[in-house]
């Protein structure tokens, strides 16, 4: 009696369903138990990889109730690569859709979050400019575009996310206030940081991603918050080393590095 | 069948751990007999950051084993492309000193489970694995070991001996084999055979590397003794007997340790190479 990988998959996934035919133990008899062995294995592999993933809505559910969701989730979405680095792509979507967690409806943001910042950490390197590459004539700055790194992700939530990070992350982090928040996270060397971005400052650089220019960019955050602050957002950005390249109007092709 | 000039690339017949980032200053201080090290592949297919960084670092003082742990070659799917691809690429961006993977499956229907699954060993099993096997060493362009399994049962419709099948891989492919000596004592334990017959029947003469780890205890349904490849403690002193069986015969190999839940402080694990180390050392010249 042959045992198909499907039927191996199928039982694996499913601890309700037989055992299939034609697995046991050394004389012959049903494998039973034996095949628990590979069950645990996955169950407990993947329902770990959650808790290192998403140690913040760990946190905020109790270890208990990430291992229930956890094990749901792994059979409702089982892996699709063996890089188990990026394990839960799907996780913010799958909380969004659980009813009896619709009363906590910060979750999916919040692990929309941690997955950023697993993406951040993983992200190829890349070199800052130098700040002085800024120090042109205003008017030729407003005119240039910038190009950011790799690893630089940008957040925008209805929900107070980096304070909530924050608070479950911290010692001594203020408790979060109800507001919305849009968090920026640099990589400056080799651990991402999420930073809270002042109103206007996710505008600022989403029109900059779009490659506008830095000038078009500001009049665009302007419109919609009339107080930005450009300098702060660019200080962020400058800290995180999250700019690699800033290209002046005319040059196009030959955006202005320093290498180290 | 591969081309054995491109085989050129081996790991030292010393004590090598695998590779854990909280361990990364410790080794370079203070690498005790610790000869060389194994990364899991997976583990360094990002784009760049920390992972990549600590292992252009460590590429420079040890000797690197790339193990893969996600390539299901025993898999009755075609193998999946991409992943092909980042092992290719890592192999050939690291150039490591030895590149091995699983006699087991991970990937079905897309979906990968993240353990190494059994495998029937019959002629049509046989047949896929070597497929596989000529495929990886095709595109990776480099000879590959492949480790016997731990099992935890049996498939009825086997008809060959795990080191028959083993031997007859390595003749149709070319590839090395690496044997997990724990995986041996583990599946001894669990299906009832002599660890020591298996040895005397597995073709050591293909032997590239061996792995060494920790296992747990349980019983199956009916009270026999059902062991876990955990890699969650010391080597036991049955695994260490055996292993002086295998190097009694196979003369010195590179051992490595395996520890990957509740991977304890550098010390421990430095004190395990030792432990290898001296098993090396009383091997009679």
């Amino acid at each position: 009696m042959s045992v198909s990988q499907t039927q191996f998959h199928t039982a694996l996934l499913d601890p309700a369903s037989a055992v299939p035919q034609g697995l046991c133990d050394a004389g012959a008899q049903p494998a039973g138990r034996r095949f628990d062995v590979y069950r645990n294995n996955v169950a407990v592999s993947l329902t770990e990889a959650m808790h290192q993933a998403f140690p913040v809505i760990a946190k905020l559910l109790g270890t208990q109730n990430m291992d229930g969701l956890a094990g749901i989730y792994l059979r409702q979405h089982p892996p699709t690569s063996p890089l188990m680095m990026f394990y839960g792509e799907t996780f913010p979507e799958f909380l969004a859709g659980m009813q009896q967690l619709s009363h906590l409806g910060y979750l999916p943001d919040v692990a929309r979050l941690e997955l950023a910042l697993r993406h951040a950490y993983h992200a190829a390197d890349s070199t800052p400019i130098d700040p002085q590459v800024l120090a042109i004539d205003p008017e030729a700055l407003m005119a240039a575009r910038l190009e950011f790194a790799p690893a630089m992700r940008l957040l925008r939530s209805p929900w107070p996310i980096h304070a909530i990070w924050r608070f479950n992350t911290e010692d001594d982090a203020p408790k979060p206030a109800p507001e919305a928040q849009d968090v920026l996270i640099t990589r400056p060397e080799y651990d991402p940081i999420p930073q809270l971005l002042p109103p206007g400052g996710a505008d600022w650089i989403i029109a900059l991603q779009g490659s506008a220019t830095i000038g078009a960019a500001y009049e665009a955050a302007a419109e919609q918050t009339p107080d930005f602050d450009l300098g702060a957002t660019l200080a962020l950005l400058l800290q995180g080393g999250a700019i690699i390249s800033l290209t002046e109007q005319g040059q196009d092709n030959e955006p202005t590095r320093l290498d180290p | 069948m591969l081309d054995t000039s491109r085989t050129n690339n081996q790991l030292p017949a010393l004590p090598g751990v695998g590779y854990k980032p909280q361990h990364f200053a410790e080794i370079l201080e203070a690498p005790g007999p610790v000869g060389w090290l194994e990364i899991h592949a997976e583990n360094y297919m990002g784009d760049g950051g920390r992972p990549l960084a600590q292992l252009r670092h460590l590429s420079e003082r040890f000797p690197i084993s790339v193990h893969g742990v996600g390539l299901s070659i025993g898999g009755e799917g075609a193998l999946d492309a991409d992943h092909l691809a980042r092992l290719k690429h890592l192999v050939g961006w690291l150039n490591p000193a030895s590149f091995s993977e699983h006699l087991a499956w991970s990937t079905h229907d897309s979906h990968f489970l993240n353990d190494l699954l059994p495998l029937p060993y019959t002629d049509a099993t046989l047949t896929r694995v070597c497929d596989h096997i000529d495929q990886v060493q095709d595109v990776v362009g480099r000879r590959m070991l492949l480790e016997n399994p731990s099992s935890y049962l049996a498939f009825a419709e086997s008809s060959w001996s795990e080191p028959d099948f083993l031997r007859e891989i390595a003749r149709r492919t070319g590839c090395g084999l690496l044997l997990d000596v724990n995986n041996v004592f583990v599946s001894a334990t669990n299906l009832d055979f002599l660890p020591q017959g298996y040895i005397d029947a597995y073709p050591l003469e293909h032997v590239g590397e061996i792995h060494l780890g920790g296992h747990d205890e349980d019983t199956d349904d009916h009270g026999h003794p059902l062991l876990i490849d955990s890699h969650g403690r010391e080597v036991v002193d049955p695994v260490w007997a055996l292993l002086d069986y295998v190097l009694d015969r196979s003369g010195p190999k590179p051992i490595l340790i395996e520890w990957d839940t509740d991977v304890p402080d550098w010390s421990v694990l430095r004190a395990e190479a030792a432990r290898a180390q001296r098993a090396l050392e009383r091997i009679p010249a």
